[in-house]
Formats: structure tokens, sequence, C-alpha cells
């Protein structure tokens, strides 16, 4: 018993040894300290998980435009400090990363997280502890009702399922399917298809909901197909966004495809390969800005964030990491404007802020904390694999 | 409801099936031989399928997955040697393994980047081989050595997210996919006005390749029967002369290469993440189960049994509920038929697990 005890405790102090070398490694690699002119901010995204081809995408630009805004001497000459955590798509550790980021890197503001349930999770303690959120997710809960110190740069869920309808309405299309995810951003949408559908004198024969890890979908159209819809629209932002697409052409089915905005990444046109010719869906003008008329109030920033990046990480630009991207421009903007690092101030620049960012032009006052309209969205769709206007 | 209609659920239901089927068959050979289910097997499809997407962009899509496969069987001998046999004892693969990856660590933060190339290199040597040597010391003085089959199972959950893991930082976390092997994503095959994707002819086709070539491999080659052997008794196989250990190998081996193959060939149709491992896995587990672990002919019965009552479940109910019915399909069979719907009962209760 006694020897049992004695091994215990040795392999507890082994594993104590382990950490404490892990560590010393660790604190050997970490940066200095800077100190005098530099504004702290935060970020959570989730850069690895499920939810990573938001999440990383957006860490990327962060980096890459505090780089840029530092390397030409900051703003006003005020450097920015950027402290990034990985939530890895887990709202309890966004939750433990903001109460840190808050506690002890004492930062403005924080930006991020990259999903909808994930700033949920964080708004009350952003709110309550006077620490500027600017979210990177879309749904609609995070800015109604308003808390005064939260704000995001994506698209409503509203506008995009209201600009789908107005597509229909000017197709013809009555009766349609709905299939979504199960995950946050598949219910939310669900629910603002079925909440707008009448308005628009659409009905929905059928909305299904599907696991977000699904792999084949041919069962789930079956049924749909059944009820002899002349549209189907998928909601959500995971892979069965390809799936959907193939296995409705597997199943011979002939009527158009709507998507959301969670659509606007080239990879999954890829994954899809033929099938995604012709899918619908509304969009930013980043994806597009190639094709945009040259008086374009947009068309000069997102030309240039387009090169850079896809200069520096060698892959195709996605509406994600425009989020990041106008969410770091709003702070700038806000500072600039307050002309001061004071968090109140700040906050309060931002209700007067108003900028050409990448997912459209953002005017932010006291009653709108998104600061976008219905013009901040375009009908897209797929033709040659590759994404352009969509035209009625 | 109409007779094309049927039809059509029928066609879904062996679509998903036959991708639950071809991921259950992994499972069973590496059973076979350990006794240990191998929780790692959803990696080996990912590796696989990820391997012969960064190939395929410049090689025929036959070559691009014939060497996925082999380098995927490679990595399945590897992580055996190291992670599997290495835990027993003092082991110089072990040793070398933990030296590099400590190796890597000041090395690639560049904590001496101020110093020359050479200076750099020694200063990480010196950093790196104390710590490797001294936590093979604590290893072989205090891990007891052991082949205690629940502590593999648990080994194989971690060698999971380490393939994880390394697949993200090699890939990325993007979706990718295999083009189709014959036709592409519009392409359908009509029968009877029901439609099926040529893939799934693949995935089938594949399935009854590997069932029949493993039926042959257990029962009539001396390596098969030796293999087999091992998991009835490890004792008594090693008594007769049988290298019990590289049977473990080649059994992970073999594994990794049905993995990376079932990878390949569902790719088209399911797509291809670096995390998407465990969902495949566990559902290929349950039906592994389902169809008798160890039998590979009940694996493909029960997958495509099970996609196909899903199939007429969801024509019912929403989709949803889905997962739910699955399941208790699975309890209401484990629980009048323990061994599984085709395994024999007097064997299952022979084994350790």
């Amino acid at each position: 018993m006694a020897f049992a005890f004695k091994k215990k405790t040795m392999s507890m102090g082994i594993k104590f040894l382990f950490i404490l070398l892990v560590a010393v490694l660790c604190l050997s690699m970490g940066s200095q300290e800077q100190t005098g002119g530099t504004v702290k901010i935060g970020a959570i995204f989730s850069i690895t998980g499920g939810a990573s081809f938001l999440g990383s995408p957006e860490e990327k630009t962060a980096t890459m435009l505090v780089d840029e805004i530092n390397a030409a001497g900051g703003i006003n000459g005020v450097k920015i400090e950027l402290i990034i955590k990985d939530s890895g798509g887990s709202p309890e550790k966004a939750k433990s990363f903001a109460k840190q980021l808050i506690e002890e890197d004492k930062v403005m503001a924080i930006i991020g997280p990259s999903t909808s349930g994930e700033t949920m999770a964080i708004k009350s303690t952003c709110d309550e502890n006077k620490t500027i959120l600017v979210s990177c997710a879309a749904a609609e809960t995070i800015v109604e009702p308003i808390a005064p110190y939260v704000f995001k740069t994506p698209q409503k869920d509203s506008y995009a399922a209201i600009a789908i309808f107005q597509t229909m309405n000017a197709m013809g299309i009555k009766k349609i399917g709905v299939v979504t995810s199960n995950a946050g951003f598949g219910m939310g949408g669900k629910d603002q298809l079925e909440k707008y559908a009448p308005d628009y004198g659409i009905t929905i024969a059928i909305a299904e909901v599907y696991d977000k890890g699904a792999t084949d979908l041919t069962s789930v159209l079956t049924k749909v197909k059944d009820k002899g819809v002349e549209a189907v629209v998928n909601w959500s932002i995971v892979p069965a966004q390809s799936i959907v697409a193939k296995n409705m052409k597997q199943l011979g089915m002939k009527v158009p495809l709507f998507q959301s905005h969670g659509f606007g990444n080239i990879k999954y046109v890829e994954a899809a390969g033929e099938a995604a010719e012709g899918i619908i869906f509304p969009c930013g003008r980043l994806l597009v800005a190639d094709v945009l008329p040259d008086n374009n109030p947009q068309k000069a920033l997102l030309m240039k964030y387009k090169k850079d990046y896809e200069t520096k990480f060698k892959e195709d630009v996605s509406t994600f990491g425009g989020h990041a991207y106008d969410a770091v421009m709003l702070l700038v903007e806000a500072i600039k404007k307050a002309k001061s690092i004071d968090t109140a101030k700040v906050r309060d620049a931002i209700e007067k802020v108003s900028f050409v960012g990448t997912a459209g032009m953002f005017n932010f006052s006291p009653t709108e904390h998104n600061g976008l309209g219905m013009d901040s969205f375009e009908m897209l769709t797929v033709k040659n694999g590759k994404f352009v206007l969509f035209k009625k | 409801m109409e007779s094309n209609i049927v039809l059509q659920y029928i066609l879904s239901g062996i679509t998903q099936g036959s991708i639950y089927a071809i991921v259950a068959i992994g499972f069973n050979i590496i059973y076979n031989t350990t006794g240990i289910i191998n929780f790692a097997q959803g990696e080996f499809l990912v590796l696989g399928s990820m391997i012969a997407i960064s190939l395929a962009s410049f090689l025929p899509l036959a070559l691009a997955v014939l060497i996925a496969c082999l380098a995927t069987t490679l990595v399945g001998a590897a992580l055996e040697l190291v992670f599997i046999r290495g835990l027993k004892k003092w082991s110089p693969v072990r040793v070398v393994t933990l030296f590099l990856l400590i190796f890597i660590i000041p090395f690639r933060s560049g904590l001496f980047d101020g110093f020359p190339f050479l200076a750099n290199m020694v200063f990480c040597v010196l950093i790196a081989a104390p710590i490797a040597a001294g936590i093979e010391f604590l290893f072989k003085r205090f891990v007891k050595s052991t082949s205690n089959v629940l502590r593999m199972i648990i080994i194989t959950i971690g060698i999971s997210i380490l393939m994880r893991e390394v697949m993200l930082h090699v890939w990325d976390e993007k979706n990718r996919a295999l083009p189709f092997f014959t036709g592409n994503e519009v392409s359908s095959i009509d029968i009877f006005g029901a439609m099926i994707s040529p893939q799934v002819l693949w995935v089938l086709g594949v399935s009854a390749v590997i069932v029949v070539g493993l039926n042959l491999f257990f029962k009539f080659t001396l390596i098969g029967k030796a293999m087999l052997a091992c998991s009835d008794n490890k004792t008594a196989a090693s008594l007769c002369g049988i290298n019990v250990k590289w049977m473990v190998t080649l059994s992970f081996m073999i594994s990794a290469g049905i993995g990376a193959l079932a990878g390949c060939v569902t790719s088209p149709l399911t797509q291809t993440q670096y995390n998407m491992g465990s969902t495949l896995a566990i559902k290929g587990f349950a039906v592994a189960v389902l169809g008798g672990l160890g039998n590979s002919t009940g694996a493909v019965v029960a997958g495509l049994m099970l996609g196909v009552l899903e199939a007429f479940a969801i024509s019912i109910m929403p989709n949803a509920y889905i997962e739910a019915i699955s399941i208790v399909i699975l309890l209401v069979i484990l629980f009048f038929k323990p061994s599984g719907l085709f395994g024999s009962a007097e064997a299952s209760r022979l084994k350790e697990f």
C-alpha cells in the first residue's frame, strides 16, 4: 500500500516536472513587453476547430492589417498591440479568454469571436466590464437589443433572407424547401426565413434540419424533391453547403439552389465542382471586386485588400476575413475621431463613425450597432467555377 | 408512396450506407489481431484522402490513390511502432522521435536566431537531448510494461488527436474533395426513375473487393491465420512460433491502407476536412458493432441496412431525429443480440473486450 502511494506521488512529480519544462520553454519564447504609445486590442478567433474557415482568415487579416498600420507609424502615432487567442469555436473558451483579456491584459477592445454562439457567450461580460466588443459573427441578437459596448461588422441574417426572397419574387418562385444545419448559424437562418417568407408571398413547403457533420443528404433531399418545390434554400456554414449541391444534382433535381451568405468561400465551390454552377446567394462585394464598376465606392478598398491578402497568404480571400478587416478599421476610425485611446471616448466615437468597409458602407449611430443596410448585399451566382454577379 | 420514390429512398439509403460500411470494415482488421478498437481509424481515412487530393493535382488519379494508400500504410506502421509497441519498454525509436519533436520547438521558434546556423543547431541539440533522455529515463523507470487492451484503446484515441493536429498544420482547415472517379459532380445514373451517383457504385464495388479479399486473406493465407491466432490467444500464438509483435504492426498497416482507400473512394461524396475523422469513425464503429466486430461481410450488410432504415425513417419523420433513430436501432439489436447481427455469441464471450 505504502509502495503504491509512493509511486503515485512520484508520477505526479514527473507530471509537474514535465509541465515545468514546457513552461520554461514557452516563457523563453515569449515576446518582450512594449509600453508607451500603444493601445492593446484583444482578438478571439476560432482559428482551429469546426469554425476554422471563419477564424483562420480573420486571424490572418487582423495580423496583416495591424502590422501594416504599425509599419506606417500607427494611428496618429499610437501603435496597436494585437493579442490573439484561439477559442477553437468553443463558447466556454471564448468566455475565459474574454475574462483574461479584460482583467489581465486590460485591453481597450476585443475583436471577434468568429461565431454567433461565442459572441453571445461574452456579450454581457464585455458590456459589464465596459470593454468594447466588435464581433465578426452574423446573428441579429448580437446587436438586438443594443448593448452600449457591443458592435458587429458582418451583415444581418434578416437582410440575407430578404435578399433571397426578393430574388425569388423576381424569378416567380412561390413554393420552396428549406434545409439548414443544426448549428447556431443554421438555426438562426431558419428562423429568419420562416419569419419573412409570408411577407414575400412565399410558402415553405418543407423545412428540414440536418446534423452539422452530415456527409450525405440524399435522403433528406429525396423528401424535399417529393414535395415538388420550385427552389431549395440551404442555410449553413458547414461543408454540407457543397454536399447539398452535389446531392441535388445526383438526385436529378433541376430547381435552383439558394444558399446563405455563408457560401462566400471559393473552397466550397471547388469542393462542389460542377454541381456548384448556378447556385444563387447573397454576399458582400468582396468576392466580385474585380467585376465591380470603377465608380463603386468600395472597389479600391476591396481590390487592395484582395491583392494584399492573396499575395501574402497564397490563398483566395473570403468575406470572413473581411469582417475582421472591418472590425480593425472601425476601431482605427473611432480612435482617430476620438483623438484618444480612452475606452469610453472611443466607444462614443464609434457611434458617430461612417466609413467604407469590405462588407459595405458603415454608418454607426447610437441605435445602429451594425451600421450596414440592405445595399451591402449583392446576389451572386457561380459561373464556370467563379463567383459572378447574378442577373435576374 | 409511388414506386419510384420508394426506390429513390432505397438508393439514398444505399448511398449513405455504403459510406458507413466501408468505414466500418477498417475497424475489423486491427480488432481481429489485437482485440483492440482503433479509434484513429477515421484519421487514417482523412490522411489517405488528403494525401491523394494533394497528389491528384499533378498525378493521374489512380496513381495518386495508390501512393496515398501506401503512404498511409507506412504511417500506420510508424504509429504502431512508436506508440503501441514503444510503450512497453526502452525503445530507440521513441527516443529519436522525442528528441526530434523537442528539437523542433526551440529551432522553429527562433530562440537562437541571432547566432550562426551551426551554433543555433548545437544549442537546440543541447536543449533537446537532455530533455528527451530525461523523459525516456522516466518512461523506463516508471511506466509498467503492459499489453492491457483498454490502455491500448485509449492510446489510439491519443493517436487520433495527434494525427488531427498534425493534419491541420500540414494541410489546413479547408474543405477539399477528390474528383469523381467516373463522370463528375452532376452525373447520375437513372434506375427506373430513381437516381444514384456513379461514385456510390465505386464505393460498393471497392467495399466488395475489400471484403472478399479480407475473407480470403484471413481464411486461406498463413499470415492471415497467424493474425487471427494472435487475437484468440497471444501466448499460444507466440508459442506456435508466430511473431505477435509484427502481426500487430501488420494489422495496423493493413487497417491504415484500407482506411486510406476508403477515404479516397468516399472523398468525392463526403468531402475531406482535417477534423471529420471522428464523425466518420463513430458511425463506422457503431456499424462495425452492429454487424458483429471482426466480421467484414457483416459490417457491409449492417451498413447498408442502417442506411436504408435511416432513409425510410426520414421519409416519415423530421431529419433532425435521425441520429436518435439509428441509436435506437443499435440499442435494440445489441440488447437482443449483444454480439451484433452476424457475430458469434460464443466467440465474443472469449474476447477481452
